[in-house]
């Protein structure tokens, strides 16, 4: 610890080094360090010099605070770990003692030193010459204020499945509008489909239906099914998205709702969606008795009318005159200051696993299959049956893993087959009395109360084989095999194959991204994983919000979960979107690009690189400008710029190449 | 010290070092990146198999005998010598799994250790090789009658009926043929034989 | 005119006649150049590797490291027989895979003048060549004597389709190729679902029960599913399911006659060739049956085909669309 005199033209700096415990004196000479900065660095403005085993604590912060004030110090640095952590920390601190935040800087010395090398000699000197680029850099840092930005209060929701609906309702009973916005005829996603929920074994629809006519009669909600999102431009607080709501061909001032039409419609077509195509359902339609709105949608391909005329029994019939066969798309545009995506999951196609049948053997069906079987509002009435619609199963395999944690397909584990499977154990058992064989690899039943229920199950009966099915066959090996599905498996256990004769299938199919997750992601401007889920800013501290700033994302379209899971994403979203929307305003960082006017030539070469769309050209000046709040600082259009018309705040020329000096000083 | 001899000798593998390097061994002798390593046991080899009801392990159980070191159980195991290569277990395998080329490995472990516990297999193989190493094509009459004679003589009558139609519809040819450069085919398989797979 | 290095393998000239006379048969309407590779030798089959990692796959690369040099206008290698095209594939594959491999069979080459780099040909099996080099259009103009009333079970074995390191197959399970090209011939094919299954291979020298076991599968299923005759496209399974017919019949005390001959041989027949040129009566289960029923001018089945059910109840998901490896759309026909 020692003062010495700056040279006249650089600002006063003080300097910092962090032990971290052991973490980083460990590895690091840190005595060595502040020695070094106090004298070598003395010339490049370093007043002060110390070391202090946590820089972080309330001690440790004080420290800086109080050299402020007394020293006079213009700029601060502190070597100790990654800026991911504690750059806020120190920032705030010189804030607090009068200095602009954006005057302090942090230098990793322990992710990028400590915790990498294991040469203390070597690591030493790195981190010297770390050290010493920042101090070279910071003095070309410069007074920064945070920007803000003022807040829209409303939210768009996109997806009404039960995580979206949550989000939506939090935020409407907190006083804010939402917009819902819905691609099939009806709220309710998937959920809407199921019929038993584990492990309650509430009925799906009895739990979740109040939920949709809360939000499709909430007078902050304005509800847009059979909707689709266009385009989306602006940036936090301010977004501008334009809805296509599609033609219905229903005018929803006038309908009642009352199902006529659907009743007197003379088409029939087979329904892919909502009954997983086991059913079938008319042309206009209402996807399922409780639909929220109650509006029938007419699928215009398959209709006779639209295809050749004639027909239009539904309009003969509906007593308001409600059908509209000239009504067109709309487009709308709001302005929200949040959006939602909760956008779900699409299920991993059984076809491809061409050894388990499915598609060639009529015994063998989907999860999704089999809830719509088991729903009493299903196409069997709720009785489970076979592919002849008529038949009860004597014995029934139930599948774990279809194209879950499979190299040949999905690698990932998609968290819910192991409870779906025991759950239709369960329900065939108590609908059929049939011999249940369940096989799995390992039972994942690791939520409340998910582990009772395969006590449960294998109280009641089930009999469970621990073994990945092989094959799905009809070709018997003999006269007892005849006629039936056969399930060649090891049973690992026991260390034997074992063919078991059944009479159907079940195939737990695993979830996949939304085949379209990555057009509608690049829409909102958001990234998908290798496996094409959206990724979210942390993994472990931050699962709703995305690395765009604004665009917060829940329920299945961030990975695979269960009900409770998707629950609590769509309200934590709320959460946060709510605490936007009460701080009126939004800060935003400072670093960011700025385009030097005078000097763009309007080249344009900037213009199609930004992945923020932060930048635009303005035409009658034939220049580019940045929007500060869409920039997140990335740099491509600083490197891009041919005339160098480009800086950062930041990371300006001057500061790159000072700190790039300081770095090389050593050598 | 005997006592602790008797007590280590009971358990499962671990018997000496290199036991514990068994998995790792088995996989780097094995052609192509095998990720033996990464199986987690799901069965669907053992379930695959076409030929598992005859085998005293499955697939499956074999590697988990490597894991656990059991080196003698596991190359005394008939499994290898009834894989029919069909490669069922090598496309479903959801670990990608090389399972065929492993079973490979383990035949030729248990000829170098000779611990293979049905002598028939091996001395198939053997018989084979040999014509190969002779002819540079393989020599069906001559590789049946060597092995038939030698191993399964009482099988012969009841096959001199389709011996003898392959013989008459000269599906089967009395002399072996030769290829040209034998000499070049020798020389390349004695500098193979010198040569090891490792890493 | 396309134009492959030829690699017969060892059972072309014996056990697997009635194949190489088919082949040589078809080779002409087909417009096919074949090259044999010059003085080839015994791929191995599955014996080789079975005793010695690095001598088993040197014995392999001699014919690629000969194929390579013998690559003119044609780097392409088509090997009718399963074995050998795995083995070629294999050796191909892993030598790229893991370099420590190629380094060493590269060593081992060396010393007899040779070498080769994986990749430098293409390995490719006769049907592969058939559906996506020459089509199924052209073999279509060559029929002349449509299949028309004959019921054939297509039995692909289990060594090309997998594991098809390459990609060339639409399925590893149910691939349509050899369905396609029966259907192509006017034939009736049937929906044989062990069409991959196994033979036994050479489990019929080394563990006949086992063997016998598999064989009966498979015929007693193509017996089920009322085929005239069996097609495939591997000698160890025509052996198999053909020489060993007796001795599974023997062993079970059944009584199957199902003729099982190369599809080549079929195409030869289709294509107006005299089936004795085809190969046609090598096998030992006669297939004169089966050959009776085909050119009849109003064919009079004698059983007569399981009816079709008509679709009732639930429907049914529809079928994946499957792509040939060339990016020809599979054509599916009821």
């Amino acid at each position: 610890m020692s003062e010495n005199t700056p040279k006249q033209d650089k600002p006063k700096v003080g300097v910092y080094v962090c032990h971290c415990g052991s973490n980083i004196a460990g590895m690091v000479d840190v005595e060595a360090v502040r020695d070094w900065a106090r004298e070598h660095l003395a010339e490049d403005g370093v007043v002060i010099s110390r070391d202090y085993k946590f820089m972080c604590s309330s001690l440790g912060q004080e420290l800086i605070e109080k050299d402020i004030k007394e020293l006079g110090l213009e700029r601060v640095v502190v070597a100790a770990c990654s800026p991911h952590l504690h750059e806020k920390t120190f920032r705030t601190a010189s804030e607090r003692a009068g200095l602009n935040p954006y005057l302090t800087e942090l230098v990793s010395i322990r992710e990028q030193v400590s915790w990498v090398h294991t040469d203390k000699a070597i690591a030493t000197e790195k981190s010297k010459a770390l050290l010493a680029g920042t101090v070279h850099r910071v003095a070309y840092n410069t007074e920064l204020e945070p920007l803000k930005v003022p807040i829209n209060p409303n939210t768009l929701v996109v997806g009404g499945g039960i995580a979206g609906i949550q989000a939506a309702l939090e935020i409407a009973n907190a006083g804010f509008h939402v917009y819902l916005v819905e691609r099939e005829p009806s709220i309710g996603g998937h959920m809407a489909q199921f019929d038993k929920t584990f492990p309650t074994l509430d009925c799906s629809a009895c739990i979740l239906t109040p939920r949709m006519v809360e939000a499709g009669t909430h007078p902050n909600i304005t509800l847009l099914t059979w909707s689709e999102v266009m385009s989306v431009s602006g940036y936090v607080g301010n977004f501008n998205v334009t809805i296509k709501k599609r033609a219905r061909y229903v005018n929803e001032e006038l309908c009642t709702g009352c199902g006529i039409c659907v009743e007197k419609c003379p088409q029939k077509v087979i329904d892919d969606v909502y009954e997983a195509g086991l059913g079938y359902r008319k042309v206009i339609y209402t996807p399922f008795a409780q639909a929220v709105p109650k509006y029938p949608v007419l699928d215009r391909p398959n209709c006779t009318y639209f295809k050749n005329g004639k027909c239009k029994a539904c309009e003969k019939f509906c007593p308001t005159n409600a059908i509209d066969f000239t009504q067109e798309d709309e487009y709308l545009n709001v302005e929200v200051g949040n959006i939602i995506l909760a956008t779900g999951y699409d299920l991993f196609d059984a076809r491809k696993v061409t050894n388990y049948g499915y598609g060639r053997l009529p015994n063998v069906f989907t999860s999704l299959e089999f809830e719509r079987l088991s729903n009493a509002a299903g196409p069997t009435g709720g009785e489970i049956t076979l592919r002849d619609g008529k038949t009860k199963p004597q014995t029934v395999g139930i599948i774990h893993c279809v194209g879950s944690r499979d190299k040949n397909f999905n690698n990932y584990c998609s968290s819910i087959c192991c409870m779906q499977s025991l759950k239709f154990a369960h329900l065939v058992k108590e609908r059929t009395g049939a011999d249940v064989y369940e096989f799995y690899i390992d039972m994942r039943t690791p939520m409340k109360a998910y582990d009772e229920f395969y006590q449960r199950v294998l109280d009641e009966g089930t009999l469970f084989v621990r073994g990945k099915v092989a094959e799905v066959t009809n070709a018997a090996h003999g006269p007892h095999e005849k006629g039936k599905l056969i399930i060649q498996v090891e049973d690992t256990l026991v260390g034997k194959q074992r063919r078991i004769p059944v009479d159907m299938v079940i195939l737990s199919v695993g979830m996949e991204p939304r085949h379209d997750a990555k057009q509608t992601g690049q829409l909102f401007g958001i990234s998908c994983s290798s496996d094409g889920w959206y990724i979210e800013r942390h993994p472990k501290l931050d699962p709703v919000t995305t690395m765009t700033e604004g665009i917060l994302i829940a329920g299945c379209a961030s990975g695979p979960k269960d009900i409770p899971a998707s629950v609590a994403q769509g309200a934590a979203a709320a959460a946060r979107v709510l605490d936007k929307i009460l701080q009126k305003e939004v800060e935003l960082e400072p670093i960011r690009a700025t385009v030097n006017e005078e000097k763009c030539s309007g080249c344009r070469i900037c213009n199609n690189l930004c992945p923020f769309n932060a930048i635009s050209f303005i035409d009658d000046l034939a220049v580019t400008r940045i929007n500060p709040a869409l920039c997140q600082g990335c740099g491509t259009c600083v490197a891009a710029c041919p005339a160098g018309a480009i800086s950062g705040t930041g990371f300006s020329n001057e500061q790159i190449f000072a700190q790039i000096d300081g770095l090389l000083m050593g050598v | 010290m005997a006592l602790a001899e008797t007590v280590l000798t009971k358990g499962a593998g671990l018997k000496k070092p290199e036991d514990l390097t068994l998995l790792h061994e088995v996989a780097e002798a094995t052609a192509g990146v095998s990720h033996l390593e990464m199986c987690i046991q799901c069965g669907t080899c053992g379930g695959s198999c076409p030929s598992a009801a005859d085998m005293d392990h499955t697939p499956r159980a074999l590697f988990a005998m490597l894991r656990a070191g059991m080196r003698e159980e596991v190359l005394r195991s008939n499994t290898p010598w009834i894989c029919v290569s069909c490669y069922h277990c090598v496309v479903r395998c959801p670990q990608e799994v090389h399972i065929a080329d492993v079973m490979y490995t383990l035949k030729g472990m248990a000829i170098k250790a000779k611990k293979y516990t049905d002598s028939k297999p091996p001395d198939f193989s053997q018989t084979f090789v040999g014509m190969v190493e002779t002819f540079g094509r393989s020599f069906e009459l001559g590789l049946a009658s060597r092995f038939y004679l030698t191993h399964q003589p009482l099988r012969l009558p009841g096959m001199a009926g389709m011996g003898w139609g392959m013989l008459t519809k000269k599906r089967m040819n009395i002399l072996p043929t030769r290829i040209k450069n034998m000499e070049q085919l020798t020389a390349i398989l004695e500098k193979a034989k010198t040569l090891e797979l490792s890493s | 005119m396309n134009k492959y290095l030829f690699y017969p393998g060892c059972s072309m000239e014996g056990s697997a006649r009635a194949y190489y006379e088919s082949i040589k048969a078809i080779q002409g309407p087909l417009a096919m150049e074949l090259e044999e590779i010059d003085d080839w030798n015994c791929c191995g089959a599955t014996e080789y590797l079975s005793i010695n990692l690095i001598p088993a796959y040197s014995l392999i690369a001699r014919n690629l490291a000969l194929a390579a040099k013998q690559v003119n206008g044609a780097n392409s290698v088509m090997a009718p027989c399963s074995a050998c095209y795995l083995n070629l594939e294999k050796a191909d594959h892993y030598m790229a895979e893991r370099p420590a491999l190629g380094e060493k069979v590269n060593e081992a080459l060396a010393a007899g003048g040779l070498h080769y780099d994986p990749g430098s040909v293409q390995i490719r099996h006769l049907v592969d060549v058939i559906i996506n080099d020459i089509g199924l259009e052209a073999v279509k103009t060559k029929v002349v004597r449509p299949l028309t009333g004959l019921r054939v079970a297509p039995y692909l074995g289990c060594m090309v389709p997998r594991p098809d390191y390459a990609k060339r197959w639409s399925d590893h399970e149910h691939p349509s190729e050899l369905d396609d090209l029966m259907k192509a011939l006017g034939a009736e094919v049937i929906e044989f679902p062990m069409k991959t299954a196994c033979c036994g291979g050479h489990m019929t020298q080394i563990g006949p029960e086992t063997a016998y076991e598999l064989i009966r599968r498979l015929v007693a299923e193509a017996e089920e599913f009322q085929a005239d005759i069996m097609v495939t496209m591997c000698p160890m399974c025509q052996m198999n399911l053909d020489a060993y017919q007796g001795e599974t019949n023997r062993h079970f005390g059944t009584n199957y006659h199902m003729p099982i001959v190369f599809f080549t041989q079929l195409m030869a027949v289709a294509f107006g060739i005299d089936p004795r040129q085809a190969g046609f009566g090598l096998e030992l289960v006669s297939a004169k049956d089966a050959l009776a029923r085909i050119g009849l001018k109003a064919p009079q089945p004698e059983k007569a085909a399981p009816p079709r059910k008509k679709p009732e109840g639930l429907p049914m998901p529809k079928p994946l669309p499957k792509k040939y490896a060339s990016g020809q759309e599979v054509v599916m026909e009821e």
